[in-house]
């Protein structure tokens, strides 16, 4: 067992009965099951086949701070830039995984856009109805988040409605007293026929290193839509396991996108679980990294019931000595006749020392289903690149262009405008070129 | 303008290009015509600078200077534009992104200063007016979605914002209908000048009934094998090309 798997151990005797929600019988339970799971399993090494690309020890051996304190220093000014300036949105900032209500703006008007903190009190029975019932037990940085999270964004939104602005989650780390290890924790419940935008972000903002364990259950109802965009684009110091697990229902619409231009290492496992009829899940995302990164997009899709759709695009665009990996799964039951699933995974290196590992994984039970499936990993169509230049733009340039061109494709669904806007500019920022974007 | 002794040029081991000779002249319009396979789009393709063609022998000259080394991208900014007969889809690069970033990269590669934002949408405007191109255009993603007729005429479009002084128009006329065959050719016209010349590859005499050469090559084998005046069009269009084959057997 790692120092740091003992230090969580030891932590959680101290930490468990300060953690909101101690006094609901049931979630005491679960974070004493979770943490016991935790125990047993430890964290996962290069052995396990699902991690078997993405080696953890280097960010496990730093002495990190368990128990985390929120930071009032932190001002609008300091996180602004993490913000989309040109939009009204909802905002649940966190801080060292604690709440921040002065630079928030939350509601309990007609939905709910607050604190997972404060819904372990006002609402136990939705707690013990959705907690822990998206993300699978077993899964060991599942159950140590489930042990020790009692902060992060919930989101309800109740029949019928629709949230009339985004949603932005931040989760900020300043780390001021050394490398910080922080758990935070998401419960979004989207009801019937409602719809809702998130907007999600993880940064580091000091200069040690960063862990964070992070775990968003999301729940789409009947006919429910749900958008939800991750912008990762942490400072070289930070690592996210992120772990998100897409409940869906009959005639549900879940897109998540995922943006990935920064942090030392990122795992991102998400999980749809088509559980409807006529249920369409979306999942996107860019990649664009570079020297001593490391990104690894763990995908799954269930589909458990007949006649669902679900389509995954993932670009990626690796420089410098960087490390790429692509794992997804298609899980079709033997119920879930007439599936349409997709999936397409894409890569250019554009150095000799970037590396990527890509593994698409199809699992079909069912005999009357559509699924397709592809990678590659490349270098520019040459074509292209001459018709570039024969325009007057110089290599570099042409061959900027193109890569942007190339990962601009995967833009495709993302519906607030502004956001497109400056993920447009990230992009071309990545790649040393100059365009301009109209909102 | 440009002068083309002896070129000669393969690719990987075919022989393509086997001693072509031509001279352009400000002002002049030169139609190449000739058979399938012939080698017509592969000297549109070595002048434009083209790097999977190998030129074996011969030389091309432009106001004065050897082309050969130089790079797709300087040819351009020296002003040769080729118009392709295939021109390549870019989803996610707007054209009016695309054509800024030509224009202002052609600038800085002949050391001017960059077009200013106002110019830069008059000209514009100007110019997708002159091709009857609805201003919507400008926002959609390069070629992507285009009908055949629609990527022609932004090619020309490119053509008119660029404003090179020799224009190679590869197959322009391939996948046009009669009104947009029309507008492109008449866009070319309107863009003629006493400095300027322009090269029309084309298979069939219909294009230069509204573009008029004063010169027309016949293109055979690697060989320039038969120059004259327009009336040569006329008699390929009569005749097909079987007696020029036959007499270069």
């Amino acid at each position: 067992m790692t120092d740091l798997a003992q230090d969580l151990l030891s932590s959680f005797v101290v930490a468990e009965p300060q953690l909101n929600g101690s006094r609901n019988l049931g979630v005491v339970h679960l974070r004493k099951e979770a943490l016991d799971r935790f125990e047993a399993q430890g964290f996962p090494t290069t052995r396990d086949e699902e991690w078997k690309y993405t080696n953890l020890k280097p960010v496990l051996k730093h002495d990190y701070r368990i128990l985390l304190k929120g930071d009032d220093a932190v001002s609008f000014a300091d996180i602004k830039s993490y913000l989309l300036s040109d939009l009204d949105t909802y905002k649940l900032v966190f801080i060292n995984g604690k709440y921040s209500s002065w630079l928030s703006d939350s509601t309990h008007q007609e939905f709910d856009v607050c604190t997972f903190a404060a819904a372990l009190n006002k609402y136990p029975d939705i707690i013990s109805e959705y907690l822990g019932k998206g993300a699978p037990k077993g899964e060991t940085f599942v159950d140590l988040n489930t042990a020790f999270a009692d902060d992060g964004a919930f989101i309800r939104v109740k029949a019928n409605q629709t949230v009339d602005k985004p949603i932005e989650i931040l989760y900020l780390t300043t780390n001021e007293n050394g490398p910080a290890f922080s758990q935070v924790r998401n419960l979004i419940i989207a009801e019937q026929n409602a719809e809702v935008q998130l907007l999600e972000r993880h940064q580091n903002i000091g200069d040690q290193p960063s862990f964070t364990n992070f775990v968003s259950e999301v729940f789409a109802a009947r006919d429910a839509r749900v958008s939800y965009y991750k912008v990762q684009n942490d400072s070289d110091e930070a690592t996210l396991v992120d772990n998100t697990h897409v409940v869906q229902k009959e005639q549900s619409n879940v897109h998540v996108g995922t943006y990935t231009f920064g942090g030392k290492l990122v795992r991102n496992n998400l999980h749809f679980y088509s559980g409807g009829e006529h249920a369409e899940s979306h999942m996107d995302g860019i990649t664009i990294i570079g020297d001593g990164q490391t990104v690894d997009h763990h995908t799954l899709v269930d589909h458990q019931e007949p006649n669902c759709y679900s389509r995954e695009l993932y670009k990626g665009i690796y420089l410098g000595k960087s490390h790429g990996i692509f794992n997804g799964k298609v899980m079709v039951r033997q119920k879930a006749q007439k599936t349409n699933a997709f999936q397409q995974n894409d890569n250019i290196l554009l150095s000799d020392k970037a590396k990527v590992d890509t593994k698409p994984q199809l699992e079909i039970f069912a005999d009357d289903v559509r699924c397709s499936h592809g990678c590659t990993i490349g270098q520019l169509d040459h074509n292209a690149l001459f018709y570039l230049r024969s325009r007057g733009i110089p290599k570099r340039e042409a061959e900027g262009l193109m890569t942007y061109a190339f990962a601009a494709d995967a833009l495709e669904y993302v519906k607030i405008p502004q956001l497109e806007k400056r993920l447009n500019h990230v992009i071309a920022e990545k790649l040393g070129i100059n365009l301009e974007f109209a909102l | 303008m440009i002068k083309i002794n002896n070129l000669q040029a393969r690719v990987e081991d075919k022989e393509i290009l086997k001693g072509i000779n031509l001279e352009i002249n400000p002002g002049e319009i030169h139609a190449i015509m000739g058979p399938n396979g012939s080698g017509k789009s592969t000297l549109s393709s070595v002048i434009a600078g083209r790097e999977d063609y190998e030129v074996t022998g011969g030389s091309i000259d432009f106001e004065g200077e050897d082309l050969m080394d130089l790079d797709p991208e300087e040819r351009a900014h020296k002003g040769i534009f080729l118009s392709f007969q295939y021109p390549v889809e870019i989803p996610g690069v707007t054209v009016s992104n695309f054509i800024k970033t030509a224009i202002n990269e052609s600038r800085k590669g002949r050391g001017e200063e960059p077009m200013e934002a106002r110019e830069m949408l008059a000209k514009m405007r100007e110019k997708t007016a002159l091709l009857e191109m609805d201003k919507s255009y400008l926002s959609r993603s390069l070629n992507e979605g285009f009908s055949g007729g629609e990527k022609k005429r932004n090619e020309i479009f490119q053509m008119a914002m660029l404003e090179p002084k020799l224009a190679i128009l590869d197959e322009t006329d391939s996948g046009l209908d009669i009104d947009a065959l029309r507008i492109v050719a008449g866009g070319v016209n309107k863009l003629r000048t006493a400095d300027n010349a322009v090269v029309v590859i084309t298979h069939y005499q219909r294009l230069l009934d509204y573009i008029k050469p004063d010169f027309v090559h016949v293109l055979f084998n690697g060989r320039i094998v038969k120059s004259g005046g327009p009336e040569l069009a006329h008699e390929l269009e009569e005749k097909g090309y079987d007696w020029i084959k036959a007499e270069n057997a």
